[in-house]
């Protein structure tokens, strides 16, 4: 009999921790799956943020760096600086990454440093237990935005991708969404251009996931995918902002 | 070899080169720039590589990274920036991993002033990080011996899996000395086999983590972490016992404020005062044992620190309460000067003489 659907050797043969229905799951099988596809996950070194995915390094079948909150660019360009030939990648949540992280992404992206960063935006703080995030959408509730988050107050969610879209070394930024399968196929092909962008040392690479977290959304998690396509994605419009030529 | 005439901090980058550090990342802040402006220039001849770092915070992260990394990796900061540091020492402390960490230290709190100071003791020697860790802090007091045990320290960080620092101050930094590059005391290392190198499929994935939520794992990483610091106890106190015999005062100084305090002695000695000097080369450690040594003559402790007294909390300590300390100290980026000292002991030993 021919196998048509396999457990990727991208991950170890674990039960995560994550919620049911919040597809933390789906990104990281995609992130697997690329890395074995590509024959990395020998040269792989992967680093974990703080958050929802702070245990990610339990997961991935490549050696993991745990790094604090936020910093996981630091720690990847430090990795990156040592091992120039390895396939070095930071897996970030959006309150590591554009809020307490904001400075080291800016910077690691600046320096061009070649890495890629997948980064998981579900607008909220998942872990920590559904606190405003700096990509928490307006009049979305939280538990530090208990009438939901106002301009005056709080600033507009901010879009990273096209933030680091206009930074010359961020020579690979695409944001996309895991809500069904044909985007769930179209954000695996983002993940493995980052990673192809990386390996041929053309610069920085980042692929935003729109994610969904049904706990602290409050929604079952077939109401958290339709919330996010009715939601995020009109504020997040999906689509690749920055492709070098050579990876097209 | 023959001796050259070298900046402090210059001579402290020159000799983490020799000691081997591949990899430097940092973010300037005086008195302590040329020490990175020097990495900058030199490192890459030896196949390692400067990266400026766009904070403090993401310089000793990129340590954190690349000391998991497997590389011999250093980083360097003045006061407010060693306290921006600290998150990150900490978890380097916590995930063991070899780092050397230099701090030229200034006048504080906040931002304080550019002058040498010694008021970051506490900072050095107790952390401003989370947690229950410990670092090994070598306080130099010519740049000689800032030179030798800069070598020395890659070697010892990776020996015990665990960050050395460099604890010089202003004066270190940017004065000039004669030194010469000795061949430094060798260690019998083991391999790396712990760090994050990619598997190459050869192995099973290495994790470099300080995380554990079970606290019963947590407890346990911590006794095993205190086994480590007990034997850098048992193994690693160095210290310097200077003009002991028959002292009427034992002075307690470390740094270049011993150097000062050297001076004192030697304007006392002319009076016919014996004075005494402990000086700390390791304040973590500290050399507790050095205080057992004090002849029967001396009368009292003098701690002398360009603090408003920091080091003098392990001085009582170690003195066990047998004879009054006593406390000099100039703050603020003040240099001590040698008659400023000797007027301190002849005030201790005042009614007696």
């Amino acid at each position: 009999m021919t196998a048509v659907f396999e457990r990727t050797n991208g991950l170890k043969d674990l039960p995560t921790h994550y919620c049911p229905g919040c597809t933390h799951g789906i990104i990281h099988r995609l992130v697997g799956e690329v890395l074995e596809e590509l024959n990395l996950l020998g040269k792989a070194i992967g680093v974990a943020p703080v958050g929802c995915s702070v245990l990610a390094y339990d997961y991935f079948n490549c050696d993991m760096h745990e790094a604090a909150h936020g910093r996981a660019p630091a720690v990847a360009t430090g990795i990156k600086r040592v091992h120039k030939d390895a396939a070095v990648f930071t897996y970030q949540g959006d309150g590591d990454l554009a809020s307490i992280g904001a400075a080291e992404i800016v910077h690691a992206a600046h320096r061009g440093e070649k890495i890629t960063t997948i980064f998981v935006n579900n607008a909220i703080y998942g872990m920590t237990g559904g606190q405003m995030a700096p990509t928490t959408l307006i009049g979305q509730k939280a538990t530090t935005a208990p009438f939901g988050r106002d301009k005056n107050h709080s600033g507009m969610p901010l879009r990273v991708s096209e933030m680091l879209a206009t930074i010359t070394g961020a020579v690979f930024v695409e944001r996309v969404s895991v809500d069904t399968p044909a985007n769930i196929r179209k954000a695996k092909k983002a993940i493995k251009k980052a990673f192809e962008v990386q390996m041929a040392g053309q610069g920085f690479g980042i692929v935003e996931v729109l994610s969904t977290c049904p706990t602290n959304w409050g929604l079952s998690p077939i109401e958290a995918l339709g919330w996010l396509r009715e939601n995020m994605i009109p504020y997040y419009p999906l689509g690749n902002f920055r492709t070098p030529q050579e990876v097209k | 070899m023959a001796k050259i005439l070298m900046k402090g901090n210059e001579a402290i980058a020159a000799a983490a080169i020799k000691g081997g550090c591949k990899f430097f990342f940092g973010y300037p802040i005086t008195p302590q720039n040329e020490l990175p402006e020097y990495m900058a220039r030199e490192l890459h001849k030896t196949g390692g590589c400067f990266v400026q770092a766009e904070s403090e915070v993401a310089a000793i992260n990129m340590v954190y990274g690349a000391a998991g990394a497997g590389a011999r990796v250093m980083t360097s900061s003045s006061s407010p920036g060693i306290a921006l540091k600290q998150e990150g020492i900490s978890y380097i402390a916590g995930a063991e991993l070899p780092c050397v960490i230099v701090n030229i230290s200034r006048g504080g709190p906040g931002l304080g002033g550019i002058q040498p100071a010694q008021a970051d003791y506490f900072q050095n020697t107790r952390g401003g990080g989370n947690g229950d860790y410990r670092l090994l802090v070598y306080a130099p007091a010519t740049l000689q011996e800032a030179v030798d045990l800069t070598m020395e320290a890659f070697d010892a960080a990776d020996y015990y899996r665990n960050p050395v620092v460099i604890s010089g101050d202003g004066m270190i930094g940017q004065m000039m000395e004669p030194i010469e590059f000795k061949e430094p005391k060798k260690r019998d290392l083991s391999p790396k086999d712990w760090a994050t190198d990619g598997t190459k499929g050869e192995r099973e994935p290495n994790i470099i983590n300080s995380l554990a939520l079970d606290p019963a794992e947590l407890e346990k990483h911590n006794i095993r972490l205190q086994e480590k610091y007990d034997l850098m106890e048992k193994n690693e106190v160095r210290y310097e016992a200077y003009n002991m015999e028959n002292a009427e005062v034992v002075i307690v100084a470390y740094g270049t404020t011993s150097r000062v305090v050297k001076n004192a002695i030697a304007a006392l000695k002319e009076e016919g005062i014996n004075v005494g000097l402990i000086r700390p080369i390791t304040l973590w450690p500290y050399p507790m044992k050095a205080f057992d040594q004090i002849p029967h003559t001396t009368k009292a402790l003098l701690c002398v620190e360009m603090s408003m007294g920091q080091m003098i909390d392990d001085v009582k300590i170690a003195n066990k309460g047998r004879l009054p300390v006593h406390f000099y100290g100039r703050s603020g980026g003040m240099v001590p000067a040698p008659d400023e000292i000797v007027g301190k002991v002849k005030e201790i030993l005042g009614g007696e003489r």
